[in-house]
């Protein structure tokens, strides 16, 4: 290790500040979802959530000065072998996993057990950045963007395995990176047509109105250009595959486990069962839209304090947030979170290697991702889906994971001035 | 190439933090819906139920009071059994039982409580209560029933149950609420706005599974409950039991009042039951099967049957003619049974005679100068204005109206008017010859025991009665007792006119009711005899005694026994010297009344 590798004076302090802010703001969310009036422990009570959340923050702290004062190469030259190692771990993971509701997501020992799934979003953006690198790379090609999505779905698969549908969907929060870095516009414009048409399909209950809608559109497109006889068979072939598809979804959907099912069916009619499946939306708006302007005050809440809110402390801990500091509470923590995603953009923008670049927005990804569907699923505009709330829910897979993946960025962008100029 | 990319992703990244904080907004802000929805959630409104008011009789006793009585609670997803012998052996019930319990409560709710055990006494509880500890999901419910000490009264006590659909709706004070206990017969009816006191109300929060997280906001919002008021009656206690005892396995009523003041002693209705099986869990299956009993053993006969006076009512017509001036003391007819059916006595007899002998024809000519007074030469038309008269001087006893004892369903029995024949008979179209059975207290009239009673009081009175009732002090404060049973009646004949009637009926016991004669305390009374088209006469007896310092009147109803002179004259007579000198001595009649053989 070398003195020079450590650049205090160039941390990106505002990125720093922000993380501890959302962290110590976590914790204190996370004691007033277990706080009991009736019988009050201690912030620090090792028994409770509240206390061995906080080991788990010093353990952060201890990573995160482990990764400033490790080589700036580090992560660089071993990031195929983490992903290689993060891979094997998730192919083994169902057979020396433990089982829980059905689900096999965490390997370990005794008492310490972490997700591979939550860590390997971190190797898989490291082998992505290491295999984009490459000044010859580019997504615009087909070859290197069998590569791009080889390495992406790799995880995937073996993470629906487990199965654990919402981790896998975070890995597809990568698409923004290779937004970034030039994946033509054609796909996301097909991905998003595609993710449209399937929405509509599920919500909209008539797939009547749905086929004369296309039929109509359709119709339009032939009207409006060249009427050649290939171009008329070409659009009238789309349209039938839309509407091929549109009714495959819904067969799809009745094929799904129950608990997926019902979880897509309530986010289009939370009302549909609100004591059974639509409980946790329907508690959990409760709790949040009870909250007002200014909140309840900090643990006067009683919705997430009495349990009516499942996983409060955990995927639901925007909950506690919300009914005990209300919209101002919502507004600085939203607030928060955007500083620190633009302020990543900013400090992506002016790394000096495609490396780092291209790391720096695998973070961006999977921290906007998280943030955006965590929060959107706790008022009904997303179906629920169990992703933590980066460094504020409880968790220490959550926790490190998050810490981790940002602080490389953070150590890259401090040493960045080492580094030489490989933009391509 | 990428260089508006960076841009388009920073805009992706407001335009997420604008949605979430937009949606945010429209539910936390501006629609108010969810605190409400949150308040249904976590704070319940408990109310506070008071302790329902006391009754004691005119003694001090206690009548009824409140048990605590204990409910074993099971929440089955919190509940671990953990060594099912030991749980067994601690709350003494079978394996089976712990099942079937565990499987309905499951059944009903996994989260909500349901009882495991039902009114655990007070002693098991105590001897539960520090298990209690070991067992998640088990706890204790305490709830208060109606108890009586003695299992007596139940009629004139009432019982509470849950209000129903037709009285919440008829509650404009709109103070009760599903589920709540009101009194439903006896006094808990009529004086229930003294002893249901205030409820209270308390915010407490709960959470998912109800249970209790302590007081909403501090208690901020909560009010305390206010105790019913204790109220004394008017009964003694040691006569009603005594009372109850004769009459046991038999149909009848006694009333027992005190002249002076209008209070009641003691009022059975025969058959009775234990008032104590109407509280509690058990109050829908005891109702049942008491409603459809044959011998309606709900029924409040005292104050809800009707029968005709018969002979006793001739003590009124005495009365009546004393007053009018129609008949004196000296006023002689002859047992004329070719009138009306006499029994064999010396004739022809002064009024002292006709009621000393019970003398039929006596009343019967009697009556005819009390309705023809030509006031009309029309003989139809004398009769009516007549009768109309008569009829008025009549409802003064009391008689042909409720009384307005402090019971609710009273009924008032019948003193026919001229319309009632006409409607009958047609106007113009009757005369004495079709009324003279009231002469003699039969016909169309009807009495209740407790108006009999109340001729009982008046006779000892001397002319005057207070409405009987069965409240003697509220909270300990007898002026708080409604005004109207603090009011003297007269009944507008002079006193002077009883002493001739009272001599009389004292002397009648030793014509008619031997039985009933108590050495050293002299009591004036008078048989009579309800006829029952059904089966055998009714035997009915009224008297008052001491005659000289009336204590005590009475009268007696057994159905089916006959004569007055045995059963109601017996079973009077040992109330009355059970009231006075407060013990019996002579254990042969008790024992006569107590086998109830009355017809031979």
């Amino acid at each position: 290790m070398r003195e020079s590798d450590i650049h205090i004076d160039r941390v990106d302090w505002l990125v720093v500040a922000i993380y501890f802010a959302l962290v110590i703001f976590g914790w204190f969310n996370i004691y007033a979802a277990v706080y009991d009036s009736q019988a009050p422990q201690s912030m620090f009570d090792m028994s409770i959530n509240s206390g061995q959340q906080l080991v788990r923050i010093g353990i952060s702290v201890v990573l995160i000065v482990l990764i400033m004062v490790a080589d700036y190469r580090f992560f660089e030259n071993l990031s195929l072998f983490i992903y290689i190692f993060f891979i094997a771990l998730l192919v083994v993971t169902p057979f020396i996993g433990k089982e829980v509701n059905g689900q096999v997501l965490t390997v370990g020992v005794g008492s310490f057990r972490i997700q591979p799934g939550e860590f390997a979003k971190l190797a898989t953006a490291l082998a992505l950045a290491k295999v984009m690198e490459r000044p010859t790379f580019d997504l615009t090609k087909t070859k290197n963007q069998l590569i791009a999505f080889g390495v992406l779905l790799l995880p995937v698969a073996l993470i629906l395995l487990q199965p654990d549908t919402g981790t896998a969907m975070v890995y597809f929060s990568l698409l923004v990176m290779f937004y970034r870095e030039g994946l033509p516009q054609r796909y996301y414009i097909l991905g998003f047509g595609f993710i449209a048409l399937t929405l509509l399909s599920l919500g909209i209950e008539n797939n009547l109105y749905l086929v004369a809608a296309i039929a109509i559109i359709i119709l339009i497109l032939i009207l409006m250009g060249k009427k050649t006889w290939q171009r008329i068979v070409v659009f009238s072939l789309i349209g039938l595959g839309m509407i091929a598809y549109s009714y495959s979804i819904d067969f799809v959907v009745s094929k799904l486990p129950d608990h997926q099912q019902n979880r897509v069916m309530v986010l289009f009619n939370p009302n549909l069962d609100p004591l059974g499946v639509g409980w946790n939306v329907t508690q959990s708006k409760i709790a949040i839209g009870s909250g007002g302007l200014l909140g309840k005050g900090y643990l006067e809440g009683t919705q997430t304090k009495f349990d009516f809110v499942p996983e409060q402390h955990t995927d639901f801990i925007f909950c506690t947030l919300g009914e005990e500091f209300g919209w101002i509470g919502s507004l600085i923590v939203i607030g928060l979170f955007v500083t620190l995603l633009v302020r990543l953009v900013i400090m992506a923008e002016r790394q000096k290697t495609r490396f780092s670049r291209i790391y720096g927005y695998g973070v961006i990804s999977i921290l906007l991702f998280h943030f955006m569907i965590n929060i959107a699923m706790t008022i009904g505009l997303f179906p629920v889906v169990g992703i933590p709330l980066p460094f504020f829910s409880y968790g220490g897979s959550s926790l490190w994971s998050f810490t981790i993946l940002l602080f490389i960025f953070v150590k890259m962008d401090s040493s960045r001035a080492m580094q030489l100029g490989r933009l391509g | 190439m990428n260089d508006q990319r960076p841009v388009a992703i920073v805009i992706f990244i407001f335009l997420v933090g604008v949605v979430l904080l937009t949606k945010l907004f429209l539910i936390q802000v501006v629609d108010d819906s969810f605190m409400k929805k949150a308040e249904r959630n976590a704070i319940q409104r408990v109310v506070d139920h008071p302790y329902r008011g006391l009754v004691y009789d005119r003694n001090g006793k206690l009548l009824v009071y409140n048990n605590p009585i204990f409910d074993l609670m099971l929440v089955p997803k919190e509940f671990e059994v953990g060594d099912t012998t030991r749980f067994l052996d601690i709350f003494g019930i079978t394996k089976e039982e712990l099942i079937e319990a565990y499987t309905a409560a499951r059944k009903y709710s996994p989260v909500k409580p349901s009882p495991l055990i039902k009114q655990i006494s007070t002693t098991d509880f105590a001897r539960i209560q520090d298990y209690l500890i070991d067992y998640p999901g088990l706890f204790i419910m305490t709830r208060s029933v109606r108890s009586y000490p003695l299992p007596i009264a139940a009629h004139a006590l009432g019982y509470i149950g849950e209000i129903n659909a037709r009285q919440l709706e008829s509650d404009s004070s709109n103070y009760y609420r599903q589920g709540d206990y009101v009194g439903l017969s006896g006094m808990e009816r009529f004086y229930e706005n003294q002893l249901r006191g205030q409820k209270g109300v308390k915010y407490k929060m709960v959470n998912v599974r109800g249970v209790d997280k302590g007081p909403f906001k501090d208690g901020e919002y909560d009010t305390a409950s206010v105790a019913g008021t204790n109220i004394t009656s008017t009964i003694d206690m040691e006569l009603q039991r005594y009372g109850e005892m004769l009459l046991n396995g038999k149909k009848g009523s006694v009333v027992a009042i005190e002249p002076k003041t209008g209070e009641i002693l003691a009022m059975i209705s025969a058959p009775f039951y234990d008032p104590n099986d109407l509280t509690g869990a058990d109050f829908s299956n005891t109702y049942r099967s008491l409603n459809s009993d044959e011998s309606k053993p709900l029924f409040n006969r005292p104050i809800m049957a009707t029968y005709p006076p018969g002979s006793i009512f001739k003590v009124v017509q005495s009365l009546i003619g004393l007053q009018e001036g129609i008949l004196t003391p000296e006023t002689t007819f002859a047992c004329n049974k070719s009138l009306v059916a006499c029994h064999n006595h010396p004739s022809p007899v002064n009024l002292f005679g006709a009621i000393r002998n019970s003398c039929n024809p006596y009343y019967h000519q009697a009556f005819r100068q009390i309705i023809n007074q030509e006031k009309s030469s029309n003989t139809y038309k004398d009769t009516e204005i007549g009768l109309n008269a008569w009829r008025e001087k009549v409802l003064k006893f009391g008689l042909g109206g409720r009384l307005g004892v402090d019971m609710p369903n009273e009924k008032g029995g019948d003193v026919p008017s001229s319309k009632y024949y006409d409607r009958f008979y047609g106007e113009g179209r009757w005369k004495y010859s079709t009324i003279y059975s009231l002469s003699i207290g039969q016909g169309e009239m009807l009495v209740t025991p407790l108006q009999m009673a109340n001729l009982a009081a008046i006779f000892a009175n001397k002319g005057y009665y207070y409405t009987p009732h069965l409240v003697k002090a509220i909270n300990g404060d007898p002026n708080q007792i409604p005004e109207k049973y603090q009011i003297k009646n007269e009944v507008g004949v002079d006193s002077y006119h009883f002493d001739m009637i009272q001599d009389a009926m004292a002397q009648a016991l030793y014509g008619t009711a031997t039985r009933a004669i108590i050495k050293d305390i002299e009591i004036a009374g008078k048989t009579g005899t309800a006829q029952n088209p059904h089966g055998e006469d009714h035997s009915v007896f009224v008297a008052f005694a001491p005659k000289s310092d009336p204590k005590i009147a009475i009268a007696v109803y057994v159905e089916n026994a006959g004569w007055g002179g045995r059963a109601a004259a017996s079973t009077a007579s040992l109330m009355i010297e059970k009231y006075i000198r407060k013990e019996i001595t002579r254990p042969e009649l008790e024992q006569y009344v107590l086998a109830g053989n009355f017809i031979y």
